[in-house]
């Protein structure tokens, strides 16, 4: 959903996310919405100016998100709470799972398919009876077992999924979820989460009663949900919330994910990820059967749905990158793409630079040594390298981690011991440089280039553009194959002016996607061909540059107030330019919309086309009454009927029941946090059976239950400082307005441990240690958990030793885990000690 | 200053009564313009008016994407304000958003390329193209001496693990997608990640 969409909601659930205080911006259409009578709710450990802002706040602990939705799930089940209408013709609650599925209510806190030995799952009993669903994840296969079913997609179009409309089959999925959160009652979530059940009943009547034909609700998260060992199935949970009350699709609808840097949507859709090519390509794996062109498209290209067009954007993909040396007898030069072995996502890649396997790093605007977990660990790591290049704009942590870091600052190491060569490069800022960014919702805005950068500086495209033509020169003259893939790439970008920057203009031409034959480019992502006639970089993103001198990106047309509001001529929402996804399901299966009042686009009987207020997420000429003629083994979009609206599945239904993607199963299922000082009160098992753990030297787990780390810890940003902290921990203002770090702990636990306000406290864990001031507050709160007080402390992460508003390091005192399915690290609920007074002097030394 | 210092009593006095804004809110003057008026405010000319190129930037910090107006006079920032036009924003910033000139312009900003020799305890300055040849030479030796064709079994993997790359959400997609082409698509790495996954 876009942002401003939030106006139009009725009722807004901030949970995972400080929304006030962190997308400030954003939170005016929350307040907006608010003053349209919409009912704000925010769930969250800590009092906060979002909490101040909401009608109903709920604290909870913690790391008990799934426990405190899962409750709001068997609520809206149990009283019949939802949007019938929605849910039977949209979602898979009918769907029929096989027979041999079973939950962990029955198995011990498991699901159906798990391998001791491996700590895996399979697959096989979470799939429709008789079928075999592929993901629309790119990365779900990466420790997915491997199962004999694997690629049989084919399944998908011998007919529809077997469902029971009645929702009476033990094993449709209504019955199933009806069991998996039949223990999550009121009762169960004020035990597990603290919140009085009262105040949990309130925001779940208030989520159910601003649902249905005439109205919607949203939820807004952040990385407060993303940052646990279940953080995949946290949002996952939302989803199942937001598809059994119909809040999917339409206007004021949706689950807005706010997330944190300017554009790591666009880097996570153009990907400088591990997993993935651009636009949710997978990169190919040589433990899967991914040996040749054909292998990879065969196992990876699901039959029917949107997907079923992979192949065009895989060609034109090659062709893009490897232009003329790319042709069909050479698999468009597949070959070239390095295949993965396993997991390389940034926490094993520290563990990388720490085993001495990683040689040289590139550092890209990114600052480690305070954003990444177990900072001690890091630094022990970049120590190890042979190199490091930094780029950023001002003096970061981890820049100068050989001279001022903590190791440095303690005596354990000594700069003449340090090997690393480390290369700092100042970079152009915003303002300095050209291109586009694409921010929380989709939207991708081209900003200018005003000014010129001081010295040095360039701009990142200009080191990497500049980097890549040294590197092709030097190996222009190799007759090794393995140098085949750098002397084919295509770098010829147009250079400007005396520094030589590249044409940034240029570059977005070529992720829009061109013809090879005559070099002009494609208007429309439905025109790409397997057949190497087209080359496109980012399929998604195609239509962003339709025609020459067309950048849909520098669109500037905002609606006027009486206009339809979606804001389509300010600038491209990809894929299409359009603003809300799945926008077919705002209109009930016949086509016309459920209500007046929450009308997005609809079926237009005399122009024969999906039209309306945003561009349709649908085949446009498809009518609402078209069924697939299963006798025929449609494949793709033949596959999904006119009333099948997300088309990115591969029966074009919601997934409440997940059959495949998920590596720690297909419901949300309440585990505790890996570290936590309280028994999982739901389930025998105590923490999710997938998530990564990486127990070594220097990065040990806190014992479950032991005393020295009873509370639980927390951490967050500040509306004053961002993140990695250097631009605003630089910036005179900003600065002035957090000077320093500090933890906030609850007027209780101060008591009780004899720490006055302002006083300095020592935090601690296996990880290390650090001592910072303490803010008494009663933002945060005992809760009673289980029969017993639980304390909970918070911090600020954003604090380091460089610029001018200084304080210790959070992210010292975290572990380096990992979620299930990303391998996203735990910040959000760990466990700790806390004591008032200094780290001993010599020590600090 | 210290001119009008020097000024008779009776001078000072008459200014104090002209630039006194209090009695001309109390005749039902705006205190947003003519009540605010003094003889300094007079001579105040808004820093826009020097502005010699003006563009549109997007905040660079959070991921909500407020449209920013940036003012340049002879290629320095002079001004960044909220883009009035986006409906993302409608011209207003948060704290960071608002701070941003205070970003570009910061003393803390390096604008030399700094090296660190191994076991060195300080830094040096270098020349831009020295290092760019230097890095590019160091990142062919690590790729060529860590890069695997197969597995010990045969199958191909054309990849190297010795090298890697973080960061790029706060970075433009064209840049992105170059460091994906280049690090990815041309030398065989697959360590490449960035702030989404933190």
């Amino acid at each position: 959903m876009a942002l401003w969409d939030l106006a139009n909601s009725d009722c807004i659930l901030v949970m995972g996310s400080n929304m006030a205080e962190n997308h400030p911006v954003g939170f005016r259409f929350v307040v907006e919405a608010q003053r349209r009578g919409a009912t704000v709710i925010h769930v969250d450990p800590r009092f906060t100016r979002t909490s101040a802002l909401a009608d109903l706040y709920a604290p909870i602990r913690a790391g008990s998100d799934i426990a405190f939705l899962g409750g709001i799930i068997r609520h809206i089940l149990e009283n019949d709470l939802w949007f019938r209408d929605f849910a039977l013709a949209y979602t898979n609650i009918a769907h029929i799972i096989a027979d041999g599925y079973a939950g962990p209510d029955e198995a011990d806190g498991l699901f159906s398919g798990f391998d001791r030995e491996s700590g895996s799952y399979s697959h096989d009993t979470w799939q429709y009876a008789g079928k075999t669903v592929p993901s629309p994840v790119s990365e779900h296969r990466v420790k997915m077992q491997e199962s004999s079913k694997d690629g049989d997609f084919e399944s998908m179009s011998e007919g529809p999924p077997p469902t029971d409309p009645t929702l009476q089959h033990p094993n449709c999925v209504y019955q199933i979820l009806r069991r998996h959160y039949a223990r999550y009652t009121p009762e169960m979530v004020e035990r597990v989460t603290g919140c009085p059940r009262e105040t949990f009943l309130k925001v779940a009547d208030a989520l159910a009663r601003n649902s249905g034909r005439e109205r919607t609700g949203a939820i807004c998260y952040a990385v407060g949900w993303t940052h646990h060992s279940v953080g995949v199935q946290i949002i996952r949970a939302a989803s199942i919330v937001q598809g059994l009350l119909g809040n999917v699709g339409r206007p004021g609808g949706g689950i807005m994910a706010l997330r944190g840097h300017v554009s790591i949507q666009g880097s996570t859709d153009i990907p400088t990820l591990y997993n993935m090519l651009p636009t949710y390509l997978p990169q190919p794996n040589v433990f899967h059967d991914h040996a040749t062109l054909a292998d990879y498209l065969n196992v990876e290209t699901p039959a029917t749905g949107w997907w079923a067009n992979m192949p065009k954007y895989v060609v034109s993909l090659l062709k893009a990158w490897y232009g003329e040396a790319a042709t069909a007898a050479n698999d468009w030069c597949y070959p070239f793409l390095p295949k993965l072995t396993g997991d390389l996502s940034q926490e094993p890649m520290t563990l990388a630079m720490a085993s001495g396997v990683m040689r040289g790093q590139f550092v890209l605007g990114q600052n480690p040594l305070v954003g990444a977990v177990n900072a001690d660990f890091v630094e022990r790591g970049l120590g190890k390298l042979e190199w490091l290049v930094v780029r950023d704009f001002a003096m970061t942590e981890t820049a100068n981690f050989w001279q001022k870091g903590r190791l440095i600052a303690r005596g354990e190491l000594r700069p003449e011991e340090i090997e690393t060569e480390v290369f700092f490069l100042p970079a152009a800022m915003p303002g300095e440089k050209d291109g586009s960014v694409t921010n929380t919702s989709r939207l991708v805005q081209w900003h200018d280039k005003v000014c010129e950068a001081p010295g040095d500086s360039r701009s990142d495209l200009w080191f990497i553009y500049h980097l890549g033509k040294r590197l092709k020169q030097l190996y222009a003259d190799s007759a090794e194959t393995r140098d085949g893939p750098i002397q084919a790439l295509t770098w010829d970008y147009p250079e400007h002016g005396a520094q030589r920057e590249p044409e940034a203009e240029a570059v977005l031409r070529e992720i829009n996607g061109y013809r090879v034959a005559t070099g002009e480019q494609v208007p429309s992502y439905k025109e790409l061909k397997d057949d190497g006639s087209t080359a496109c970089g980012g399929w998604m993103y195609c239509g962003i540059y339709p025609k020459a001198g067309h950048n849909v990106a520098r669109s500037r047309v905002p609606d006027g107030p009486d206009g339809p509001g979606s804001h389509l001529g300010w600038a491209f929402a990809w894929p299409s330019n359009r603003r809300t996804l799945y926008n077919r399901a705002s209109a009930d299966p016949e086509g016309r919309p459920w209500s007046q009042a929450k009308r997005m686009i609809w079926w237009d009987e005399a122009s024969e086309r999906w039209t309306g207020l945003d561009v349709p997420d649908f085949v446009e000429t498809k009518r609402p009454d078209y069924r697939p003629d299963w006798s025929q083994r449609p494949h793709g979009m033949d596959a999904l009927g006119g009333d099948d609206p997300f088309i990115m599945e591969a029966d074009g239904k919601s997934q409440l029941f997940v059959p495949s993607g998920l590596k720690d199963g297909p419901l949300p299922t309440h585990y505790e946090p890996i570290e936590s000082p309280v028994d999982n009160p739901l389930y025998r098992r105590q923490i999710n059976p997938t998530a990564q753990i990486w127990e070594q030297d220097g990065n040990r787990l806190n014992p479950h239950g032991d005393p020295r780390f009873p509370y639980v810890f927390t951490t967050y940003r500040l509306t004053e400082l961002h993140c990695g902290g250097v631009p605003t921990r630089v910036m005179p203002h900003t600065a002035e307005l957090q000077p320093e770090a500090f933890v906030e702990v609850s007027p209780e636990l101060a008591e009780e441990l004899g720490i006055r306000h302002l006083g300095w406290t020592v935090l601690s864990s296996l990880r290390g240690e650090i001592e910072v001031k303490a803010m008494v507050t009663e933002r945060l709160r005992p809760l009673r958990i289980d029969g017993r007080i639980v304390h909970q402390v918070g911090m600020p992460w954003v604090f380091g030793r460089e610029g001018y508003a200084r304080g210790a390091v959070a992210n010292v005192l975290l572990a380096i885990t990992g979620d299930a399915n990303t391998s996203i690290h735990t910040t959000k609920a760990v466990t700790c000690g806390l004591r008032p007074g200094r780290i001993a002097t010599g020590a600090r030394r | 200053m210290a001119k009008r210092i020097r000024k008779g009593i009776g001078a000072r006095v008459a200014g104090f009564l002209h630039d006194w804004s209090i009695p001309r809110q109390i005749a039902g003057e705006s205190v947003m313009s003519t009540a605010a008026r003094s003889r300094t405010s007079e001579t105040l000319r808004p820093r826009l008016e020097e502005a010699d190129r003006v563009g549109t930037g997007i905040c660079p910090f959070c991921a909500v994407g407020c449209g920013q107006l940036i003012y340049a006079k002879q290629g320095r920032p002079i001004h960044v304000e909220g883009d009035p036009r986006s409906p993302v924003n409608q011209g207003t910033l948060c704290p960071k958003g608002a701070g941003t000139l205070g970003m570009l312009l910061s003393p803390e900003r390096v604008s030399t390329v700094l090296y660190r020799a191994p076991r060195a305890t300080e830094w040096e300055v270098k020349p831009l193209d020295w290092a760019m040849e230097r890095i590019a030479q160091r990142t062919k030796r690590a790729r060529d001496e860590t890069f695997a064709e197969t597995l010990p079994d045969g199958r191909r993997v054309n990849h190297t693990l010795g090298l890697g790359s973080l960061g790029g959400a706060t970075m433009d997609n064209e840049e992105n997608y170059l460091i994906k082409k280049l690090f990815g698509g041309g030398l065989g790495m697959l360590n490449i990640e960035n702030q989404a996954r933190i």
